[in-house]
């Protein structure tokens, strides 16, 4: 089951020129998690932040001014349009000079690119987010994209693991959904040196054993570094998952975004275009995926 | 599609005038190897090359280009156009305009690449026929005609020219010759028939690409590709001299006056060890087996699903540049079972 873009809830800035970005201002910087900052982003041209949409699970080129391009997933809801928000991690020559940028100072942007979740065939069934350390970046769009269409979805649930409380992405706003009714978001940690954490202890496919998902009638929507993917893919398929329910976000080296340049490709796809969302069934048939 | 004959004598006058149509660029000798180049003279031109060292890709997509200039004021602003420079390039082999074909698809698509598109417009092929060598294997790849992508085609039949006329500007070219062309009689149409016959079996290499795709699959982990990771010194000449491969990466450079920096685009290879490098180290490809696997799985596995054939097109430039010797036509045999190379 993979699902070439629906253009249909998206709408592209209109430029002529797709590898040229628009230039956006960092409206916000928040210090999430040391080295994970929560960049808050704006189009300086007003009609194309109001215009920009996506779907949860694309991805943004982002460009910072003499140092480069990297992918970026889109960690913000398209039903919260108007700015941007992107989780990102300091790893490489391009984030280590946005994490030198202010609060005002300018990026550029180009996208959304990807196939982003299939939202409207998940629409009617229930979910299950799992995801684990900074899997949780690609997934926070597809959480409140579900929460602010309710309605649409039935159960949701959102098991999210990290190593300690201070290495929890959104951890605050993430706490605050364990209050609520219309959604069960389990949380745990490896360990807790602060002795304050509220959560679940333990590693995150035990969250498994606190909840009752029925397979028969759920997408998952899986995000991790590869030990997530290694225990939780296999306690899935132990649920009774089938293989092109079981979604996924994969990374990949990227220079265009478009399906040009090459980088990405695994087996006979394009992350870029392809994905970077993809059935477990994609991912077993398409070597060098996982 | 419309056919005519130009008697040979008269070609030199047919190509006096194509200046009119754009720069004339054709294969030349240059150290040794043909290379596509401008023309000083018309009798530079070498139309009974084999092939050139670099494929027309050069023209569509430069080994280096600009994508954009980057001011704190302006933004990220394209270069300012190139001139309208038009090249007629005179002479281009059918897999070579078979693999433009490709490129085109590969640059059309979703997101069109305006920068390519522009190139490519500006771009006229002149087609010619060819004797294969022993490194040819066009035939087998499907490659060995070309039904478009071409202005005009030349087919040598002796004392004419067999020219198939592909496009409006083909047809202009023609016209402006004046009365330089003749219809065609059915003697001529006959001895292209029987050139093309000869053609056909002139090929000494042949591979079977009929479930190909799955054979790649099904050797995904062969010995072979162990064997060859051993052998592949990753400098990248296959991907550099191949008419599809099509990988470039991108790169800012700031420039000296504050604040503003160039991005540019080049040539990159598959078989370099930072093709599938992200940021944080971790390498999707890291061992040299695995890149050259990956190349060949791509272009006759990867392509097929995508595009629906495979992305090589038979050229025999990666086996003739290769270094270590790495031939792709006994890659094939090998992944087959074939123990020698078909002799047809």
């Amino acid at each position: 089951m993979s699902h070439a873009a629906d253009t249909t809830l998206v709408e592209r800035p209109g430029l002529a020129n797709p590898f040229q970005p628009a230039m956006a201002r960092i409206v916000r910087i928040f210090k999430m998690v040391p080295d994970n900052f929560l960049f808050t982003l704006r189009f300086l041209d007003d009609g194309l932040a109001r215009r920009f949409r996506h779907r949860p699970g694309q991805f943004v080129m982002l460009s910072v001014p003499g140092s480069g391009e990297s992918p970026i997933s889109i960690s913000s809801s398209p039903t919260r349009p108007e700015v941007l928000e992107l989780c990102v991690r300091r790893v490489g020559r391009v984030t280590n000079a946005l994490y030198r940028l202010q609060t005002n100072d300018l990026v550029g942007v180009r996208g959304p690119y990807g196939n982003g979740f299939p939202v409207e065939q998940i629409r009617g069934h229930d979910l299950v987010l799992v995801a684990g350390g900074l899997g949780m970046a690609p997934l926070r769009s597809l959480v409140w994209y579900v929460l602010d269409k309710r309605d649409e979805f039935d159960a949701v649930t959102l098991l999210y693991g990290a190593k300690t409380p201070a290495d929890m992405l959104f951890r605050d706003e993430l706490v605050s959904l364990t209050d609520r009714h219309d959604i069960t978001c389990l949380l745990t940690v490896d360990a807790d040196p602060t002795g304050r954490w509220s959560g679940y202890t333990g590693v995150l496919p035990m969250l498994f054993n606190v909840t009752a998902i029925d397979p028969v009638r759920t997408f998952a929507a899986v995000c991790g570094p590869p030990v997530v993917y290694k225990y939780v893919l296999q306690r899935l398929l132990e649920l009774g998952f089938t293989k092109d329910r079981i979604l996924m976000s994969l990374e990949r080296r990227m220079k265009c975004g478009v399906g040009k340049c090459g980088h990405c490709s695994v087996g006979y796809k394009y992350t870029c275009i392809h994905g970077p969302i993809f059935t477990y069934w994609d991912a077993i048939n398409l070597p060098e995926m996982i | 599609m419309k056919t005519l004959r130009l008697p040979k004598p008269r070609l030199d006058f047919f190509a006096s005038v194509l200046h009119k149509f754009g720069e004339v660029h054709a294969p030349v000798e240059h150290d040794g190897h043909y290379v596509f180049r401008r023309l000083a003279r018309w009798s530079d031109a070498r139309l009974t090359y084999t092939r050139t060292m670099l494929p027309p890709k050069k023209y569509v997509l430069p080994p280096r280009e600009t994508l954009f200039r980057y001011r704190p004021d302006s933004g990220y602003v394209p270069p300012s156009k190139d001139p309208d420079t038009r090249i007629v390039l005179f002479g281009v082999h059918a897999c070579d305009i078979f693999a433009l074909n490709i490129l085109d698809e590969v640059f059309a698509g979703p997101y069109p690449d305006p920068y390519y598109q522009a190139r490519r417009g500006r771009l006229a092929i002149i087609g010619i026929d060819c004797t294969p060598d022993e490194h040819c294997f066009c035939r087998s790849m499907r490659a060995d005609f070309v039904d478009h992508g071409f202005d005009l085609f030349f087919y040598d039949i002796g004392e004419y020219y067999l020219v198939l006329v592909g496009t409006a500007l083909g047809d202009d070219m023609v016209i402006a010759t004046g009365p330089l062309f003749e219809e065609v009689t059915q003697s001529d149409i006959d001895e292209y028939k029987r050139r093309s016959a000869l053609k056909r079996v002139a090929f000494t290499l042949d591979v079977e690409i009929r479930d190909l795709p799955e054979i790649f699959e099904l050797e995904y982990e062969s010995e072979i590709w162990e064997d060859l990771g051993d052998q592949c010194i990753s400098c990248g000449r296959c991907s550099l001299v191949c008419p599809t491969c099509y990988c470039y990466d991108v790169t800012d450079e700031i420039d000296i006056a504050g604040g503003s920096s160039t991005r540019t685009r080049a040539w990159d290879s598959c078989l370099f060890a930072t093709h599938a490098l992200v940021a944080g180290g971790e390498n999707f490809r890291s061992a040299r087996a695995d890149r050259i696997k990956f190349r060949f799985y791509h272009k006759q596995r990867g392509f097929v699903a995508e595009y629906g054939r495979p992305s090589c097109v038979g050229c025999g430039r990666c086996s003739t540049a290769c270094p270590v010797g790495i031939d792709i036509v006994q890659i094939i045999q090998r992944l087959r079972g074939v123990s020698d190379v078909a002799r047809c």
